[in-house]
């Protein structure tokens, strides 16, 4: 028989003003197997902590019942007190009475009646618990960083400085991500290519850090501390050791009229390409769709021109199998499609551009050497039209657009009708805008000075139409405060289009089992007080891919992971949850069921001889559970027909001890 | 008085179906406007005057009759306002007070031009019939 102890807390008035908490103490004395029942204002206080552990002294207490708020919130506080009394953390059962009971009750006789049932029920559990000691599991001591754009490239550079190994996945032949695609940055207008390259080269460089570019994840397996990862490294057909990056090959290749992602497809590139100057690494890819050679066998003329002999045109994808003890996702972000927009012709003319589209236009390594030249024409010029918003705060339009805010375009947008005036002062800059949101440090400044200094015409309003008409851009828009409607003849209209997360998130969290919102932007273990963790044991968020970020948040978002990994590479051993499930073997029919179920694959099945009655010897199929892997979801215990299996600290005589408790 | 016209206001809301509050003031509705220049006042001001319960100007207003009813605000309008509707609701507030109506679906014919879309026509006699 237990002896238990009952502590209900007050929580202040959390609990006091809606539950009876007197009324509580005194009912649950008279429950089987309470020796103790006693409240208090703060139970997770250092006072009220001190009452349990003088409680079971004095009590010989072997159970305890903390009546308070969410287990979520204080079981580890409380399981802690248990250890410090000298007994078994896991006899310890929090009864909710605040979240579930006070906080939604008004009534304080009711309220007083739902704490004392749930009061019930957790003696009743505690009657039935049973010491649990957990496991422990060696932590593998290197990290994965999934995307190798500034967030990435931050959070493996902080990682690797304190000494663990890290390894960076990144799609495309380079890293870089966005940041390398930008012009100047806001609020400093430092060339983003002059603070971002000397990192790309660090990452390089960085003896901790290997870097496997033009990959992909293709499979995760594990837990935290212990991921198995299967990496697939895309063929790119040119010897990445022997590549020297000369460039030589992307100069003779034939294939010239390849769409050239890195300036947004506004040139052409071969279908061997490095895709920038500063690319890390510094190496060639053929773009197998364009190549002549491996389309059709005829041409060679790359691996004619290579001096180093590199070109390996039977080069195959290669998976690499991984071990790490933590993984960060910086997969980022990309502009969503205009292809919906009608309204402003994003597709009807060359000169309705995207904003990412126009950060190529002006970079002194764009398209255009950085002279402003629309598209069309290349000519200068003369009116330029921004619009904000496009696709942002879209509600109504989940086809078209999202419903968040982008938070980086109000800021960007300044930049870009600044550096306009800045450069070409016999530009005529429009701005449409809803609201201007500049928080942040120095961002408010930077968008006065567009408009106060630089001249560029801010126009509370929207832009309801874009008609292309000769070599003009027929701009309709209201002007709120006027009162107006504008008709402006413009030569190119720049639209701030919305950000999405990148298409590789969405089965990246399949894989990873970490949770996503609806607009596919990774959740955080806690909006305000865990912003960097997944809800995912092991799994960390760095960048964009938890929702749209400037590049100062994103660094300090990466850095913040990049902390947590350390705080977790560092240590040798991982406490288990000793919360897991078993199987009753005697009881175990070997249907596999519960091995479908299982979603971390933590049970096999194995062939074991059991002594029967009758003293002859059976061979029999069982499962077995790896409480490393198991997780302690419950999904086996429900589905098994047989009733083998069983969740310890959950067990189902203790779950209907509780029902029981409940309905009497 | 303030409360005939709250009064007023909440029961065109119901009957348009339209929720005001559901506006952030951008005025695409009123920048895709076709009839701006004929309107006394323009979408987006239709729907922050029922929002506020601003209602004996629109009432009195010649502009319920200068939407052309084309739905372009309804399509444009990225938070589903439909300022259109609402406009058609103000409308019909006019016309449940007796001989409200600006002129009958009988005048129709006489002002066909070329240029007017079918559309408008169609909505006018939609509008006029009421």
């Amino acid at each position: 028989m237990q002896r238990i102890g009952v502590f209900v807390c007050w929580c202040g008035s959390n609990i006091a003003g809606t539950v009876d908490v007197q009324a509580v103490s005194d009912a649950l004395r008279n429950e089987p197997g309470v020796v103790f029942s006693t409240n208090y204002q703060y139970m997770c206080s250092q006072a009220g902590q001190d009452i349990i552990i003088q409680a079971v002294k004095e009590h010989n207490l072997t159970g305890i019942v903390v009546c308070s708020c969410s287990p979520r919130m204080h079981e580890a506080t409380f399981r802690k007190t248990a250890a410090a009394a000298g007994l078994n953390p896991y006899m310890v059962e929090i009864a909710n009475i605040r979240e579930q009971c006070s906080w939604v009750h008004k009534d304080m006789a009711s309220g007083t009646e739902k704490a004392i049932i749930l009061g019930k029920a957790a003696v009743a559990k505690v009657n039935l618990n049973a010491p649990l000691t957990p496991g422990e599991t060696p932590v593998t001591k290197r990290a994965l960083v999934i995307g190798g754009g500034i967030a990435g490239i931050q959070t493996a550079l902080d990682i690797a400085d304190a000494g663990f190994p890290v390894d960076i996945v990144e799609k495309n032949p380079t890293i870089g991500g966005k940041m390398a695609q930008l012009d100047k940055t806001f609020p400093t207008l430092d060339c983003a290519a002059c603070i971002l390259t000397p990192k790309m080269v660090d990452v390089a460089q960085n003896d901790n850090i290997r870097i496997f570019s033009y990959s992909e994840v293709e499979d995760i397996k594990g837990f935290v501390g212990n991921f198995d990862v299967k990496i697939r490294k895309k063929a790119r057909f040119v010897k990445e050791d022997i590549c020297t990056g000369c460039g030589l090959c992307t100069e003779k290749c034939p294939v010239r009229k390849v769409p050239n992602e890195f300036n947004l497809g506004m040139d052409n590139r071969r279908a061997i390409y490095i895709p920038f100057a500063q690319a890390v690494p510094k190496v060639a890819t053929i773009d197998p769709d364009a190549c002549n050679m491996l389309k059709s066998g005829k041409c060679g003329v790359c691996s004619k021109v290579c001096t180093a002999g590199a070109i390996d045109y039977k080069q195959q994808d290669e998976i690499l199998d991984e071990k790490y003890g933590a993984i960060v996702v910086a997969t980022g972000f990309n502009p969503i499609s205009m292809d919906k927009f009608d309204e402003y012709a994003y597709n009807q003319s060359k000169d309705v551009i995207t904003s990412l589209e126009f950060e190529r236009l002006t970079n002194a390594a764009g398209p255009t050497q950085g002279k402003l030249l629309r598209p069309s024409d290349l000519k200068h010029p003369h009116t330029i039209v921004f619009v904000q918003c496009v696709g942002s705060r879209c509600a109504s339009c989940a086809e078209k657009g999202k419903e968040y805010c982008s938070k980086i375009c109000c800021m960007y947008t300044a930049k870009h009708a600044m550096l306009i005036r800045d450069k070409y002062p016999d530009t005529e800059v429009y701005v449409f805008y809803i609201d201007v949101r500049t928080p942040g440090k120095n961002f408010d400044e930077f968008y006065r000075r567009a408009v106060e200094e630089y001249g560029v015409k801010y126009i509370k309003g929207m832009v309801g139409k874009v008609v292309p008409e000769g070599d003009k851009l027929k701009v309709q828009a209201s002007d709120l405060i006027a009162g107006k409607q504008l008709h402006i003849d413009a030569d190119l209209v720049v639209l701030a289009a919305a950000i999405e997360p990148d298409k590789s998130a969405r089965p990246l969290a399949t894989m990873l089992t970490a949770s996503m919102d609806t607009n596919d932007f990774f959740t955080e273990a806690h909006p305000k007080l865990r912003p960097v963790e997944s809800p995912t044991a092991g799994v960390f968020l760095s960048g964009a891919c938890q929702g749209p970020k400037d590049i100062p948040e994103t660094v300090s978002q990466a850095s913040a992971a990049a902390a947590k990994v350390i705080g977790l590479l560092v240590k040798d051993k991982l406490t288990g949850n000793p919360c897991v499930a078993s199987a009753n073997e005697m009881m175990c029919n070997g249907c596999s069921t519960c091995e479908r179920v299982c979603p971390y694959g933590a049970i096999t099945y194995i062939d074991k001889e059991f002594r029967m009655p009758d003293r002859t010897v059976a061979t029999r199929r069982v499962a077995q559970v790896n409480p490393a892997v198991c997780q302690g979801c419950g999904a086996c215990t429900v589905a098994c027909m047989s009733g083998a299996m069983d969740l310890r600290g959950f067990m189902s005589s203790q779950i209907i001890a509780e029902v029981d408790a409940i309905c009497k | 008085m303030h409360n005939d016209n709250r009064k007023i206001a909440d029961e065109i809301i119901l009957r348009s179906g339209v929720n005001p509050r559901k506006c952030m003031k951008c005025g695409k509705c009123t920048a895709t406007c076709p009839a701006f220049d004929r309107m006394e006042y323009h979408p987006h001001q239709f729907v922050y005057m029922v929002e506020t319960g601003d209602i004996e100007p629109l009432l009195e207003s010649k502009s319920l009759y200068t939407c052309l009813s084309c739905f372009a605000c309804v399509d444009r309008c990225p938070r589903g306002v439909e300022p259109a509707k609402l406009v058609e609701g103000v409308r019909n507030a006019v016309i449940r007070q007796q001989g409200k109506n600006h002129m009958t679906a009988d005048d129709v014919p006489g002002k066909l031009d070329s240029d007017l879309p079918q559309q408008a026509i169609v909505s006018a006699f939609r509008k006029y019939t009421k």
